[in-house]
């Protein structure tokens, strides 16, 4: 530790603020109350959350603050969001910020999973406790210098100021001083005032990482090099469950550049994290790895899902939603009777079929065994499980494995799964501890992702003789995310029917939801959002049927339906899970709700008068605790084309830490809704995929992305309102106010995603 | 055999047929320019040859020989790609930024044969790079503005 500070020091680098290497307790004080408690948000995450300073900031002697970045960036802005966060608490510069990516190593930096849409809002506090503690310091440390009292001394952008004689310090100076002192109590913490802020909630700090990007030299996991490293490619059995028979790589080797191949082992189902087996072509460069792998001969044992047919799959989906029974979710009234003797009834059901994530990047990692080490580079939206897996692997501690994170091209739920990792790791062993750079082709991302699951939705209304809405059945049938860890899985988890089966907050008196068993056949994973795709699609897109059937004006019935301003304890619709938040600080408010669609409404113009084959959309849905409502606009040519001139997107996420940041996460969702309503589909034939890249797997390019698209915001009171989720929730309501839109400028009712042919002639 | 590349010449020992991608990425180093699908279907490893965008990763490095390659890391010798790459940041147009170098170098070739393209020439010449993150109305707005600061007279 001193010979690093030393030799750190040596090189005019003064780690200030790492000196003490104190890490706080995680989570709250251990008082035995507290812990009798359940834990939500934050507190309730894998190793919690770290606030104290000396571990997130250091600065240089020439004023250089650098902050360390403990999420995995990949597009939503965590890198920019949360330093900046410190910056403006600590009063830094932002011109003069770095920011530096942390190893995996929650232990350290607390929870590092960049899932679920929660890193601001899980860690908007502790990073303003990072940053405050840091300026306290900083102001504790001028006073002593000065020999003032701390009263009279304040920091403001990067220096602090003695106010009586105006003497100023720079925090490059006041570093090292200010790293011997104490860490402030967390009680003791003084924040700055709304009005002071500087970045938070503005738009001032630019990406952190733009500059880089637009010249070319940002890193990513692909673009690690390191001394003396070769290259490696697997060629992955075909369907899951698949294993390796006998290969013959006699052609293979003779490919120039081809250096050797090797094996890895294949994991019988459930899939986990782990790799999933085959042959290993490693080769002096990437491209040679890829030519011997065309060169390889191999057979397969047949595993258990090498019939895999979605296109008969469906068809046993859509079986068991249309029978009644499957596992009860939810009991109000009795939806059965009502719907039995009621006035008027609607029935529909909805298909969404397997997605791939398809990240720009496919999965790459590069590995350095080093016997009783190893050291990898990835982009990884999970460094932590990348660690452990990775050391259970190579039988080695999780101590013993460093993930570094490099910036990810794209993640969108597919990096959080680290197999690919595990084979760099395994790869760099068998090759006696040299280093490989493993690198997954498209064909291999769309073949072998962890896919979005396969779903038939099947819904039910009665209306009384006024057109009220007295009975809502919902069965919902998809093979659930917790097969891909217990094999016998057949129902979805609380997480994915808390994704708008079971909490959807309308005000309809008998209400049944159903969820019967579906097997997977497949590694179903997380996609952008998860289940609140199907189920957002399937339920915004029946209420625009309902209103149409109801002749009544689309908006007013959803808003019926949400009907009064109430805060529902989610506990009470059946959902413990609520994003993991509390009950209490995130009830599921309908007002806020309402607002969004009054407000999307609003902006977008809603029932403006427009010519025959032009058409507007709405829907609306409450997902990772933030409110969303989009309206799109569609024309529609008589051939069937599809046009979006304009998005109107709003969302209600709480207070609004990096607002530019936000916009661009709501465009992009809006452009993913659209990808995967249009164009999206992994369709399986005898087990495997039957699309390999962009030509089969087709994603909306820049003359299918909508004219305009505009964001709304629903101003926060105040930065004490707790925080709503950003990267997911703005995808779910895209496609039913998609399909809604064409269903009003073409009178066609899509009920089966991707829209792809079906609206031609 | 030689290829000039960003105004450098290299000589560069592989195979005729290895795409020029995997030559710069692997070979020289240059990682600016990114490997995305490998059939030519989505862009991110576009580079210019003697001014004219081209797919790197399905290009032989063979019909670059003695020929100009210009890539990301170049691309602010051109004005246009000053402009493109000034009103990139303005516009904060990436996300996660993997597909931008592509972006950049198509909106930069866009821009040198077409100094003022419509909305129908920027779809047209834009819709071969994929962006998964959506960025496309920013892209959209980027090139237009950098399309009149270059009227202007201004480079970005």
């Amino acid at each position: 530790m001193k010979d690093n500070i030393v030799n750190i020091s040596r090189r005019g680098f003064v780690k200030g603020f790492a000196l003490s290497g104190l890490v706080l307790a995680v989570g709250l004080p251990g008082l035995s109350a507290e812990e009798e408690k359940p834990k939500y948000g934050r507190d309730a995450m894998p190793n919690g959350w770290v606030d104290n300073p000396l571990v997130f900031v250091s600065i240089a002697e020439d004023g250089t603050v650098t902050i360390v970045a403990h999420r995995a960036e990949m597009g939503q802005g965590v890198r920019t969001s949360l330093p900046m966060v410190v910056a403006d608490e600590m009063e830094a510069d932002w011109e003069r910020v770095k920011v530096v990516q942390a190893p995996g190593n929650e232990q350290k930096y607390g929870n590092q999973n960049t899932d679920g849409s929660r890193s601001v809002r899980h860690f908007f506090m502790p990073m303003r406790n990072v940053g405050s503690a840091a300026r306290m310091m900083l102001e504790t440390a001028a006073a002593a210098m000065m020999a003032v009292p701390v009263s009279e001394v304040k920091a403001l952008n990067h220096e602090v100021i003695h106010q009586p004689s105006g003497r100023k310090m720079g925090y490059g100076e006041l570093a090292q001083a200010a790293a011997q002192l104490d860490v402030p109590e967390r009680s003791s913490l003084q924040y700055k005032s709304a009005e002071d802020f500087r970045y938070i909630g503005k738009n001032s700090s630019k990406n952190i990482d733009g500059q880089a990007i637009a010249t070319g030299q940002a890193e990513y996991g692909m673009d690690v090099r390191l001394d003396d490293m070769v290259y490696a490619v697997v060629a992955h059995p075909p369907a899951y469950g698949d294993t390796l028979k006998s290969f013959d790589d006699s052609e293979a080797l003779k490919v120039p550049g081809v250096i050797k191949t090797l094996t890895l082992p294949s994991s019988p189902p459930p899939a986990v994290f782990n790799p999933l087996g085959g042959v290993v072509v490693v080769a002096e460069n990437t491209w040679a790895a890829m030519e011997g792998r065309k060169k390889l001969k191999i057979e397969w044992n047949k595993g258990p899902n090498s019939d895999y047919d979605s296109k008969a799959f469906r068809q046993t989906l859509e079986q068991s939603a249309k029978q009644k029974g499957g596992k009860v979710l939810r009991q109000l009234g009795d939806a059965y009777k009502t719907l039995e003797n009621a006035e008027s009834t609607l029935s529909a059901g909805y298909y969404i079929p397997h997605l791939a994530q398809a990240p720009m990047e496919p999965p790459v990692a590069t590995a350095h065994f080093q016997g009783d080490a190893c050291e990898l580079w990835a982009s990884t939206q999970n460094p932590q499980a990348s660690v452990d897996t990775v050391a259970k692997w190579l039988e080695l501690k999780p101590e013993q494995v460093t993930v570094n994170v490099t910036l990810l091209g794209g993640g969108f739920g597919r990096k959080s799964k680290p197999d690919y990792l595990v084979e760099a790791a395994l790869t760099s062993k068998a090759m006696d501890g040299k280093p490989v750079k493993l690198v997954w082709t498209r064909e291999d991302d769309i073949q072998h992702a962890y896919y979005h699951t396969v779903s038939y939705e099947h819904l039910e209304a009665a209306f009384d003789e006024n057109g009220k809405t007295q009975a809502w059945l919902h069965r919902t049938v998809a093979p659930s995310i917790s097969s891909t860890f217990d094999a016998s899985s057949v129902h979805q988890m609380p997480i994915e029917i808390g994704m708008g089966v079971v909490n959807i907050p309308y005000a309809i008196p008998n209400i049944q939801l159903e969820n019967p068993a579906a097997k997977n056949h497949t590694r179903i994973g997380w996609f952008r959002s998860v289940s609140n795709l199907p189920h957002a699609f399937a339920v915004q897109s029946f209420i625009a049927e309902m209103a149409h059937q109801q002749q009544r004006d689309h908006k007013e019935l959803l808003l019926e339906l949400i009907g009064d301003d109430r805060q529902i304890d989610p506990r009470t619709l059946q959902d413990d899970w609520n994003y993991g938040q509390s009950p209490e600080i995130y009830p599921i408010d309908t007002g806020r709700l309402r607002r969004v669609v009054e407000l999307v409404t609003d902006k977008a113009s809603w029932g403006k008068s427009l010519p025959s084959g032009k058409g507007q959309g709405l829907a609306a849905h409450y997902s990772f605790v933030s409110y969303v409502a989009a309206v799109v606009e569609v024309e529609v040519s008589d051939d069937g084309e599809v046009s979006i001139p304009q998005v109107d997107i709003a969302i209600d996420c709480g207070p609004q830490v990096n607002p530019e940041r936000i916009r661009s996460q709501l465009e992009g969702a809006c452009v993913m809704g659209i990808s995967f309503a249009m164009l999206g589909e992994i369709s399986f034939k005898d087990g495997v995929a039957e699309q390999d890249n962009f030509d089969g797997y087709q994603v909306t390019r820049m003359d299918g992305a909508p004219g305009r698209i505009n964001v709304h915001f629903v101003p926060a009171k105040d930065y004490n309102q707790p925080l709503g989720g950003v990267g997911e929730p703005g995808m779910p309501p895209i496609a039913p106010a998609l399909c809604n839109a064409i269903f009003n400028a073409t009178k066609k009712r899509i009920r089966n995603l991707p829209i792809r042919y079906q609206l031609e002639a | 055999m030689k290829i000039t590349i960003n105004e450098q010449v290299h000589q560069v020992d592989v195979p005729d047929d290895m795409p020029i991608l995997w030559a710069l990425r692997d070979v020289l180093g240059m990682t600016g320019t990114k490997f995305g699908c490998g059939q030519s279907l989505c862009g991110a490893c576009t580079v210019m040859l003697d001014g004219q965008p081209i797919r790197s990763c399905v290009t032989p490095v063979k019909q670059a020989e003695n020929k100009k390659l210009t890539t990301i890391e170049a691309i602010s010798e051109q004005p246009a790609g000053r402009a493109i790459q000034a009103a990139w940041l303005e516009k904060n147009v990436p996300q996660c930024g993997y597909c931008q170098s592509g972006q950049i170098v198509s909106a930069t070739a866009l821009l040198n044969t077409n100094p003022k393209p419509s909305d129908e020439d920027i779809n047209n010449a834009m819709s071969g790079n994929i962006c998964r993150c959506g960025t496309y109305t920013r892209i959209r707005d980027a090139i237009k503005q950098a399309a009149n600061k270059l009227e202007a007279g201004h480079e970005g």
